[in-house]
């Protein structure tokens, strides 16, 4: 059995993210949000902070490490870097950081594309749970949940974002 | 409902082995996975390592160049170790039995067959055969099908025209001897495209090819008028001595596409050809080369769609 956990608001914790990165942001920093619920963030962020460069978006599934149990996951999203990355401070932004692998799997296609002169990682929610050695610099809010559930960024049609937490059926894969 | 010898008992694709039979939903996902990989083509670093450390064989029974390398280039792009045999030159000559050759490169742990033949149905043979845990990808059958061509056919459709809803296709030329055309239209059909047609002489059409949905027009200017979309099929040499055809230059005069010819079709209808061409048979040069033709796209998106294809198949 587990407590019921109220969830923070998530636009709440997007421009607190915001107010986190702005001191940091550099004209030649790029933003690359993780889909689906990273570049929802990463969308927000980039128009709040004003950057000149177009916004990259990561879709993981080519560099996933559990393609070999899972297989390609059905909705694959072209990954798109309108930038060089050679030389260039990068933020990555996803929404619920857990276990790195989706970040790993990140860095490594990042890498496919130039050598960044250095890649930090803003989290709207750390949830722990860390199986690699992964840490965020920028971080919404760190919430306990159980192995079994799974928090989940949701967009409605006016453009809100929110938090929910699901019994997770299959392992998360964050 | 008879168990779909392509997909797996979640009904995911677990071989490729022909566009008929596909439901919907699977041709949706790989024209989207291959989007993605348009994108890493064009990238610095061209690969992923989705599969790496897998073997893939090439196991060409019939010559070809190009399929051959799209494929090899689609599973080095993955990371995979290619195996390319040309088996027209090797120990099918001394003899040995197709399942033989097939048993032999199981037992070199290969992943997956990427199977080229003249005989219809030897993919489908092949993957009955073969264990489980190993993939087909049907890389032409005889006359029946080529699968990643029909897939990358509409690939470039959709790049091009967006939806297949209100589109008009017309395929012209050698249908009756054309997997291109077979598997084309099965993809088509599927996707929802409301109106194909199928331009030639009776003796290339195939007599049942109705049944399938397909309007007949033996006349270029009427088949042609208002189409979205034209795929020119190349006309095989080894067809133009036969009693099907009267004269190379008489096919060109009634059936290769010239720009008056394309005149009739809408202003911003895309040709399309699966290659090799031949210039002056079936297609004029000022067509192949002009601003509608999107021949060498559907090169450039051929290795994508048998990227997503590979990739889709491996992980079932």
């Amino acid at each position: 059995m587990t407590a019921r956990i109220a969830l923070p608001d998530a636009e709440a914790l997007v421009r607190d993210l915001g107010r986190q990165i702005a001191p940091s942001v550099q004209p030649t920093t790029a933003l690359i949000g993780i889909h689906t619920g990273g570049v929802w963030i990463a969308e927000r962020l980039h128009r709040e902070l004003g950057l000149d460069l177009a916004l990259g978006t990561l879709d993981v599934s080519f560099y996933r490490d559990d393609f070999e149990q899972r297989g390609l996951r059905s909705q694959v999203r072209p990954s798109t870097i309108p930038f060089e990355v050679d030389g260039r401070d990068l933020i990555l932004i996803d929404d619920v950081l857990y276990t790195g692998r989706t970040i790993r799997a990140a860095m490594n296609e990042l890498f496919d594309y130039g050598r960044p002169a250095s890649i930090r990682l803003a989290a709207l929610i750390d949830r722990g749970g860390r199986e690699l050695p992964i840490a965020a610099q920028f971080v919404g809010a760190r919430i306990e949940v159980d192995a079994n559930r799974n928090i989940e960024l949701k967009r409605g049609e006016d453009g809100r974002l929110s938090l929910v937490l699901n019994e997770d059926t299959q392992a998360a894969g964050h | 409902m008879t168990a779909n010898p392509q997909l797996n008992r979640s009904g995911e694709l677990t071989h490729l082995l022909s566009i008929e039979g596909l439901p919907a939903p699977i041709l949706w996902q790989i024209l989207d996975t291959a989007r993605s990989f348009v994108n890493v083509g064009e990238r610095e670093v061209k690969k992923v390592p989705l599969l790496r450390g897998k073997s893939v064989f090439n196991l060409f029974f019939e010559a070809s160049t190009r399929t051959r390398t799209t494929f090899e280039i689609a599973a080095k792009r993955l990371s995979a170790d290619v195996i390319n045999l040309n088996i027209a030159t090797s120990s099918q000559n001394k003899g040995e039995r197709l399942l033989d050759t097939v048993d032999n490169l199981a037992a070199m742990n290969a992943d997956m067959f990427v199977v080229r033949h003249a005989q219809s149905g030897a993919a489908h043979f092949i993957a009955n055969h073969v264990a489980p845990n190993i993939h087909v990808i049907n890389a032409g059958d005889g006359r029946h099908e080529h699968p990643t061509q029909g897939l990358l056919d509409v690939f470039t459709i959709r790049h091009y025209k967006h939806d297949f809803s209100s589109l008009r296709v017309a395929i012209v030329g050698d249908v009756l001897h054309s997997r291109v055309a077979r598997s084309q239209i099965h993809a088509l059909s599927i996707l929802g495209c409301p109106e194909i047609r199928a331009i030639g002489p009776s003796t290339l059409l195939p007599r049942d090819i109705g049944a399938l949905g397909v309007h007949v027009y033996h006349d270029m200017h009427a088949g042609l008028k208002d189409v979205d979309v034209v795929t020119m099929l190349r006309l095989q040499n080894e067809r133009m001595q036969g009693p099907l055809l009267p004269s190379p230059q008489e096919f060109f005069k009634n059936y290769g596409l010239t720009p008056e010819k394309l005149a009739v079709a809408r202003p911003d209808a895309i040709v399309l050809h699966p290659g090799p061409m031949n210039r002056g048979i079936e297609i004029d040069s000022s067509v192949a080369d002009g601003k509608q033709s999107v021949i060498l796209p559907q090169v450039t998106f051929g290795i994508a769609v048998r990227m997503a294809v590979m990739s889709i198949v491996a992980g079932n």
